[in-house]
């Protein structure tokens, strides 16, 4: 695989994006997505954590396939997230007790987030180098984290309207969701461009 | 058969396989597992497979964590939990890969994100933790059908719609224009809005019809 790194951004943050277009970390999207203020939060925080866990899992890989065990490799990239999650836990907890008060309850959440998964996955079943990794996962949680706060931003306004009892919660959220991903296929073109 | 084995055991409310294909159905009434629900409906055929697939791992896994629940120690319960799932996981991506290569092709990358579906370890901590093996299992298995259910109920409307067919028979004449957005992501979001909407309808208006009975 020889995508250029400009390619590769450019396609797992806008083209196929994470959210949007091919439904990752779903449960979090709509259960935490009613607040901007908690969005974006929790939006770094999941990009810090598959940042790191991606450049693990990406060394872990070298060693799974050296000793021929690759069929290890979703309970050992699991692990790895879950030892990262822990670690970030606890990094805030010393650095900075306020924001981790904040954002104490979300941390473990992390841990089940689709999007965590999938990064190392689609990494190593993609074959990229250490630099085309780090790009891609930073492209995208970078996605996941823009559609996060997009998505609150709307559900803010939408608070004040109108709208009909039926649909108010999850169904709104969905329909909200939708035309998001609707706008978001408008970049599908810039695939072929590049 | 298991049921005609362990009569005592089932003594709550509402049986435990029962509450998870309907009551409480994972997608309908939780919201929960929403990766899969909304990635793999495209076609009926690979909402089905999902479904089974996930099935298996819930009931394994669950029988397993239940088995050993006395054991675990409740700080790392959750990493077990995982690392008890990922296994189940593992035999689940292989079974699909022995099975039918173009099944496996289609769900891709999601057989190996059931570990981190929000679903499997939801129940895993709020039942299978706490409650013993066979009861644990049931509520797996009526967990697992319950989001089989749901998802096939999604991917009838996507494939429908987007397809014009149904397990890949055409359903409408060779008139008919796919509507294509569907089989796309946003007919994923709105095809489940869809069905949210029409059970919070039906909620309302049973809920309409037991008050005006009351006051008659």
């Amino acid at each position: 695989m020889n995508e250029s790194l400009t390619h590769i951004f450019l396609d797992s943050f806008l083209i196929n994006n994470f959210v949007l277009c091919t439904f990752l970390g779903m449960c979090s999207f709509l259960g935490l997505s009613g607040k901007f203020s908690t969005a974006w939060r929790m939006g770094v925080s999941v990009m810090f954590v598959i940042t790191v866990s991606s450049v693990l899992s990406w060394f872990t890989n070298l060693l799974l396939v050296k000793y021929h065990a690759e069929y290890l490799r979703i309970i050992i990239f699991i692990v790895i997230i879950a030892a990262t999650v822990q670690l970030t836990e606890m990094f805030i907890k010393k650095n900075s007790p306020a924001l981790f008060r904040e954002l104490g309850v979300y941390l473990p959440l992390i841990t089940t987030n689709c999007a965590v998964l999938a990064v190392p996955l689609f990494q190593t079943s993609r074959g990229y180098t250490l630099v085309q990794s780090t790009v891609f996962s930073i492209a995208a949680s970078g996605g996941y984290c823009a559609a996060l706060v997009l998505l609150s931003l709307v559900r803010e306004r939408i608070e004040l309207s109108d709208v009909v009892t039926l649909a108010r919660g999850t169904a709104l959220t969905l329909i909200l969701a939708a035309i998001l991903s609707m706008a978001f296929m408008g970049f599908a073109g810039m695939g072929n461009a590049s | 058969m298991l049921r005609d084995k362990q009569p005592v055991t089932i003594t709550a409310d509402t049986h435990p396989f029962l509450n998870g294909l309907w009551k409480q159905n994972p997608v309908f009434v939780m919201v929960l597992g929403m990766c899969p629900t909304l990635a793999i409906t495209n076609s009926v055929k690979n909402a089905i497979s999902m479904g089974l697939a996930t099935t298996f791992v819930m009931v394994a896994s669950y029988g397993m964590i239940s088995a050993i629940r006395k054991l675990i120690p409740k700080q790392v319960r959750i990493a077990t939990f995982i690392a008890i799932i990922a296994c189940g996981v593992t035999v689940v991506d292989f079974l699909v890969k022995a099975i039918s290569i173009p099944v496996y092709q289609a769900l891709g990358a999601y057989i190996p994100l059931i570990v981190s579906n929000c679903l499997t370890l939801e129940r895993a901590e709020a039942y299978a933790g706490k409650q013993p093996v066979v009861k644990s299992m049931l509520d797996g298995l009526g967990m697992g059908l319950g989001f089989a259910l749901a998802l096939t109920c999604l991917g009838m409307v996507r494939e429908v719609l987007g397809a014009g067919t149904f397990l890949g028979f055409p359903v409408f004449g060779s008139r008919f224009e796919p509507w294509v957005l569907f089989l796309l992501p946003p007919g994923g979001f709105i095809s489940l809005a869809m069905w949210l909407l029409f059970f919070a309808w039906r909620k309302e208006r049973a809920a309409k019809l037991a008050a005006a009975e009351a006051t008659q």
